[in-house]
């Protein structure tokens, strides 16, 4: 047991940390990367991780022969710690890295991987996930998009919903129904389809942010080769958890990261802020809600590093990673909560007087409302953990 | 980066496992709950043979000269095992103390340990206060040694100790943290055998010590006069975690029993364990055990090597374990239904003593204003 960053380690983290100072344009940062509608920041975006690539970070632990650097998964967590620390955006291409490139790795052809993965990292191609459907969200096996065979071609119809970055991707991970008599889980296929195909419609879906960060999607008879099926025909439900388990990577020590940075944030405002005069941090109920975000948030980067010798010894990611998740996305809540909560009334506005920092707590307050719903509901974490983890009998 | 246990660490877990499973458990709990004195004398003598009290201790002293991680394992393991011996009071308490100080009859009592003898410490607080201004006990100097006044309430395994560590006020001062300093006193040298209080948990009894008019020689005073608290101090946070460990073992047996039940116990023609209403509640007393575990290995870790968020990490790791054993304790209560609720069934003795661990050295909400005050520092 030994916390500390091995020399290896230590002398990775040290290389981020300078070629992230060097390379990293604050003011473009605050400018061009973090603000403003998405559809405005995706070229600027693109373009970083264009950088971050030929820095060669943006597959610090993909095989070097798709372009990666081939490192440990532990150096690939550092990364992305260091990212978070640094507040550098991340790698627009989250899907392709942390989710299409994976599955592609696991269960694609020789041609699919090599047309395919190095175009991920340096996001040339930017990849979003057509799986929820508006009958399929939680109970994803009970989608209804199909795909019928025509020629050399599957004729694909269906709705896809909550699909981020689908109005700029290039692919799309897409589960279809193939096989309409089989049991529900069995007659899927996953296909790797072109979004520049006729058909195709995507329309944003407004959060209550705000912001659009969702689309829905709408595919009429899209024409998609059949050489685009990933993995075997009709098997497209195991090709699928592949994806699932890895959408709970590494990525998350950068959330860890980001939580703690929140919570330090959330600390000094309590020491400006007042509550019957006082500053709200002397309150002891205060103390006690901050103490307990600590050791939340600390139980995130512990439990990061946990799964990640657990991978590292046995090979394989556990379904420990949804304790993280349902971890981080529930303490997320609590701390916007607090922090809006600080505010006083002030907090029912959404800019106090010019106060940035309020602006920016409402907008994490708001959003982090989906955090317990997106990438797997708190339910669907908690029935993954009690039947997976504890063993307990399937839920009807 | 390695969040793994050795070779040796995992062996000693699976031979601490394999005779715990073997000579304790609810069922050698229940006996010594209801013994005369609450312990299990035959366990003991297990433990002394292998040498579990001295695992931390330096092989001079007759130890195995490991650290504080295997200790943690050990009491988890007994944790898990709800073992009815004072493993905690003498390892856990009067040997970290021990461990932190010098002099007098110290390496003495660390040997005693080692091979097999019994301690605890006798914090002298009143009014359930860990902190420096909580000590009650005094002791002045007489003309060969020390003389004691007042009672240390609360004091763990008192009864069975041979040896008894005592923080007593030496020299009255503005600053509560000054003017303390740290005692051994052997059993004989009291002037009443202590009592103890009828105790929640039956097998780790709570009793007074009354110090009032016992004197001690000179040599018994250890480390420096007057300046005891922040060696206390110390000792407490490896104390505090180690608590913390036997709760993440309690409540690592209390919920594998509840989930077991849950699969088992057929309600409405399905197991009970199908209904997320109760599976829901084993996964969210899964994440708190996980992460309390968690927070004790990485405390011990960061104890040991000295890092510099260690005092933080400890509380974290009380604060933390105190909630998971109650929130466990509780909901697996509440899964067996009425079997669980009945005197006849093992699920209150797990009960009780998370219930020890959740309170001695302070509950959660001690801690976490321990967390808030290293943080807004």
């Amino acid at each position: 047991m030994d916390f500390r960053d091995t020399p290896e380690e230590a002398a990775f983290r040290k290389e981020v940390r300078d070629w992230l100072e060097a390379n990293l344009d604050r003011e473009q940062i605050q400018t061009q990367l973090s603000v403003g509608p998405p559809e405005e920041r995706i070229d600027n975006l693109r373009a970083w991780q264009g950088k971050l690539h030929e820095g060669g970070w943006a597959g610090v632990s993909w095989p070097k022969e798709y372009g990666g650097r081939g490192a440990p998964l532990m150096l690939q967590a550092i990364f992305y710690q260091e990212m978070a620390r640094s507040k550098a955006p991340a790698p627009i291409n989250v899907i392709g890295l942390g989710m299409a490139g994976p599955t592609i790795m696991v269960h694609g052809r020789e041609d699919q991987k090599q047309r395919y993965l190095s175009k991920i990292l340096s996001a040339e191609e930017i990849w979003c996930q057509g799986f929820s459907e508006p009958g399929a969200g939680s109970d994803l096996g009970a989608l209804r998009s199909s795909a019928v065979l025509d020629g050399d071609h599957y004729v694909i119809n269906g709705q896809k919903v909550w699909t981020t970055l689908a109005h700029v991707a290039k692919w799309c991970i897409f589960l279809a129904r193939t096989d309409p008599d089989a049991p529900k889980h069995k007659g899927i296929t996953y296909f790797l389809v072109d979004m520049e195909s006729p058909g195709v419609e995507v329309r944003p879906l407004r959060q209550m942010t705000g912001t659009a960060e969702f689309n829905e999607m709408f595919f009429t008879d899209v024409r998609v080769p059949r050489e685009n099926i990933l993995g075997d025909l009709n098997d497209g439900w195991r090709v699928a958890m592949t994806t699932l388990m890895n959408e709970r990577g590494t990525l998350g020590f950068a959330l860890s990261v980001q939580a703690r940075i929140a919570l330090d944030e959330l600390i000094n405002k309590a020491k400006t802020l007042k509550r019957n005069g006082k500053p709200a941090i002397d309150d002891p109920v205060i103390r006690q809600r901050i103490a307990q975000l600590h050791v939340e948030i600390e139980a995130m980067r512990l439990s990061g590093y946990r799964a990640l010798s657990t991978v590292i010894r046995t090979g394989v990611p556990g379904p420990e990673g949804s304790l993280g998740k349902l971890l981080w996305s529930e303490s997320m809540q609590k701390l916007t909560d607090l922090a809006v909560e600080l505010y006083g009334p002030a907090g029912l506005t959404t800019d106090w007087k010019g106060d940035a920092d309020l602006k920016r707590w409402q907008f994490a307050h708001l959003r982090s409302r989906g955090n317990t719903i997106e990438a797997g509901t708190s339910e669907i974490l908690r029935n993954i953990i009690a039947e997976r983890v504890l063993g307990l009998p399937r839920h009807r | 980066m390695d969040f793994g246990f050795s070779d040796d660490q995992e062996a000693l877990r699976q031979s601490a496992r394999e005779v715990l499973t073997d000579k304790a458990g609810p069922a050698v709990y229940r006996t010594a709950m209801d013994s005369k004195t609450g312990t299990d004398e035959a366990l003991w003598k297990t433990i002394g043979d292998l040498g579990w009290a001295g695992v931390a201790i330096d092989e001079a002293h007759g130890g195995l000269g490991l650290g504080l991680i295997e200790l943690v394992i050990l009491m988890e393991e007994t944790g898990r095992a709800l073992a009815p011996v004072p493993f905690f009071s003498t390892v856990a308490l009067a040997g970290q103390l021990l461990e932190q100080t010098s002099g007098g009859g110290r390496d003495e009592a660390l040997r005693a340990i080692a091979s097999g003898g019994r301690a605890t410490a006798a914090l002298g607080q009143k009014d359930g206060r860990y902190d420096a201004a909580g000590v009650s006990v005094k002791a002045a100097r007489t003309e060969n040694g020390w003389k004691f006044s007042g009672t240390a309430s609360l004091v763990p395994e008192a009864h069975l100790a041979d040896l008894i560590v005592v923080v007593a006020r030496t020299t009255r001062a503005r600053n509560p943290e000054e003017g303390l300093s740290l005692f051994l006193v052997p059993a004989t040298a009291l002037k009443s055998k202590p009592k103890p209080q009828p105790s929640l948990d039956g097998t780790r009894r709570l009793a007074d010590v009354k110090l009032g008019g016992v004197q001690v020689p000179a040599d018994s005073l250890l480390g420096q006069e007057g300046s005891a608290w922040p060696l206390v101090a110390r000792a407490l946070d490896r104390t505090a975690v180690l608590l913390s460990a036997e709760a993440v073992g309690v409540a690592t047996a209390t919920l594998e029993r509840a989930v077991a039940y849950a699969r088992e116990r057929m309600q409405f023609d399905r197991a009970i364990g199908s209904f997320q209403a109760i599976s829901h509640r084993c996964a969210d007393m899964l994440l708190v055990t996980e992460t309390a575990r968690s927070h004790v290995y990485y405390a011990a870790w960061a104890l040991e090597e000295g890092a510099p968020d260690a005092r933080l990490a400890a509380a974290t790791a009380k604060a933390a374990a105190s909630d998971a054993a109650r929130i466990v304790a509780n909901g697996s209560i509440q899964v067996h239904g009425g079997i669980g609720f009945t005197w006849e069934h093992e699920m209150h003795l797990f009960f009780r003593r998370a219930k020890f661990c959740e309170l001695f050295l302070g509950d959660a909400s001690l801690w976490r204003e321990r967390v808030a005050t290293a943080l807004a520092s």
